[in-house]
């Protein structure tokens, strides 16, 4: 096994695309019946019979498994029961099949681990139509982990954040190194947006004072902000994640 | 070398340690949840450390390529004060987690009526969730400690062959080793287990479940032990496929038991860091 050269977290976050069945993407924008269809393409027949199982019990809700429901129970044990690749897609589903509400995703979220908040922020746009489930979304951007400052910048944010928290969001994906492919409707957002254009402009100055490069991503954006381009068509699915930032 | 630290808790390592321990050949670590040195004083702050340890720390080590997995329990220490206590309800909601392998560390420090009344529950926790122990030996009179551990294991419905004692040394790894357990061994630059001494061990009892980790904390320890005795095997006659046993399929037998180790078959991780746009195991080997 080769040793692998010490290289920055930032760097390390801006490779290639993810290799999932269902790429994360896909998991907030894909339509839960669909997703389920390819979703059980990929797995096995046990993981397969788990999962309908699971769906099951969480849109029938029967009773509990000490502390927590049993739909919570599956939930946590998507991971071990699905494989890690599967994992967000099948939690996304049970959390769809049990028609879980701004309070319910919420516990769900503030008990789970980085992998099940992150399931819950890619059920947002699916399970809640208004913006109580804002806060969850405000904590994950509050976080370093770049799982979760991925799933944070979905449809649903898009939907509900507000132009401030939105634009440091925006930053934050450049700070940390995620892919702006990753923002949800980026360019109807950016489009003739000044006030971004502006806080690119001095962190791209920022960077350059310090002798270090500007993000590719960061360009990208700020071409998004011209109020004489054409505006964008409303936002549709977009390619694979992961092929843009190239800061190093 | 591929290397498996079954006890390090990197909570308290920084960034520089992982790059190292990857260096070094280290690909997996299990973080036992344990005393952090500042007495705890509520439930809640046992609960943001248990999400620590399934949040933000597997983040980080995936950042340096090393799969993170840990275990949890109310420590043996904060066993005995009763504003800590009440995190034993609390454990079930987190034991059903994907990353969690094992309860632990549980076990004795002061041998105290608090301490059998928190290793018992706790045993029983385990056997509930279908999840091995990690249960920690007493740094003070060892060896009736270690007594006194495996007659509270024996009466748990938890079976032997799914406990590791650990701590171990010259003095217990006799009983320990009769117990049907697995075995433990914490090597660090000054108490506990030395390298040369793990060797001496090695030789005599065999490597059939023995498990060696560096145990490194906030104290003087070495996140690069395993490493060293790794190589201190060698340089004693082992061959490579004993040093894999040891430092790589021993971990991964015992803490398998729990069915939630997540690890691709070159002893890389395969944890969702992989997949979520962090490719550096991809990307460089």
């Amino acid at each position: 096994m080769s040793r692998i050269s010490p290289m920055t977290p930032v760097e390390r976050v801006n490779s290639d695309s993810p290799v999932d069945a269902v790429t994360s993407d896909d998991l907030a924008r894909t339509r839960p019946a669909d997703l389920h269809t390819r979703l059980d393409s990929h797995l096995t027949g046990a993981a397969r019979a788990w999962l309908d199982q699971a769906l099951d019990e969480a849109g029938t809700h029967p009773g509990t498994h000490g502390p927590i429901s049993v739909w919570e129970l599956r939930l946590a044990e998507a991971g071990r029961r699905c494989g890690a690749e599967h994992a967000d897609a099948a939690r996304v589903l049970i959390l769809h099949a049990a028609r879980a509400d701004a309070a319910a995703l919420t516990r769900v979220y503030q008990q789970g681990t980085a992998a099940e908040r992150r399931a819950v922020l890619h059920a947002l746009p699916h399970l809640v139509p208004g913006p109580d489930a804002l806060p969850l979304v405000e904590d994950a951007l509050r976080t370093n982990d770049t799982r979760l400052v991925a799933a944070a910048v979905g449809p649903y944010a898009a939907r509900h954040l507000d132009p401030h928290q939105w634009r440091h969001a925006v930053l934050k994906c450049l700070f940390t190194g995620v892919p702006v492919a990753a923002v949800a409707d980026l360019d109807r957002r950016a489009h003739a947006d000044a006030e971004l254009a502006r806080m690119l402009g001095d962190y791209a100055a920022e960077r350059t004072a310090a002798g270090r490069p500007v993000p590719a991503d960061l360009h990208r954006v700020l071409t998004l902000t011209d109020p004489t381009a054409t505006p964008p068509a409303p936002a549709t699915a977009p390619g694979p994640r992961g092929t843009d930032g190239e800061e190093s | 070398m591929r290397i498996f630290d079954p006890h390090i808790h990197m909570t308290s390592r920084t960034t520089d340690d992982y790059e190292a321990m990857h260096a070094a050949g280290v690909r997996a670590v299990v973080e036992p949840s344990f005393w952090l040195g500042q007495p705890r004083t509520s439930p809640a702050s046992f609960l943001d450390y248990f999400d620590a340890l399934l949040g933000w720390e597997p983040f980080r080590a995936a950042q340096y390529g090393i799969a993170h997995h840990c275990t949890l329990a109310l420590n043996p220490k904060e066993a005995n004060d009763p504003r800590c206590v009440p995190v034993l309800d609390e454990l079930p909601r987190y034991l059903v987690k994907d990353q969690v392998v094992a309860v632990g560390e549980i076990g004795y420090d002061s041998m105290t009526p608090a301490e059998d009344t928190a290793l018992a529950a706790q045993l029983q926790l385990a056997a509930d969730h279908a999840l091995p122990a990690l249960v920690h030996t007493p740094h003070r009179d060892k060896l009736v400690g270690l007594r006194r551990t495996l007659d509270v294991v024996r009466e748990s419905a938890l079976p032997p062959e799914h406990v590791l004692l650990d701590h171990l040394n010259e003095t217990t790894v006799k009983e320990a080793k009769d117990s049907g357990g697995w075995l433990g061994f914490s090597v660090y630059p000054d108490t506990k287990m030395d390298e040369e001494r793990m060797v001496a061990i090695l030789k005599r009892y065999g490597s059939e479940k023995v498990l060696v980790n560096s145990a490194a904390d906030w104290g003087r320890s070495d996140p690069l032990k395993t490493r060293r005795v790794g190589d201190a095997m060698l340089a004693n006659g082992f061959t490579e496929d004993d040093v894999d046993l040891v430092l790589w399929r021993n971990p991964v037998a015992f803490y398998g038991i729990s069915g939630r180790l997540a690890l691709d078959t070159e002893g890389t991780p395969a944890t969702g860091a992989t997949h979520e746009g962090n490719s550096i195991l991809r990307g460089g080997e």
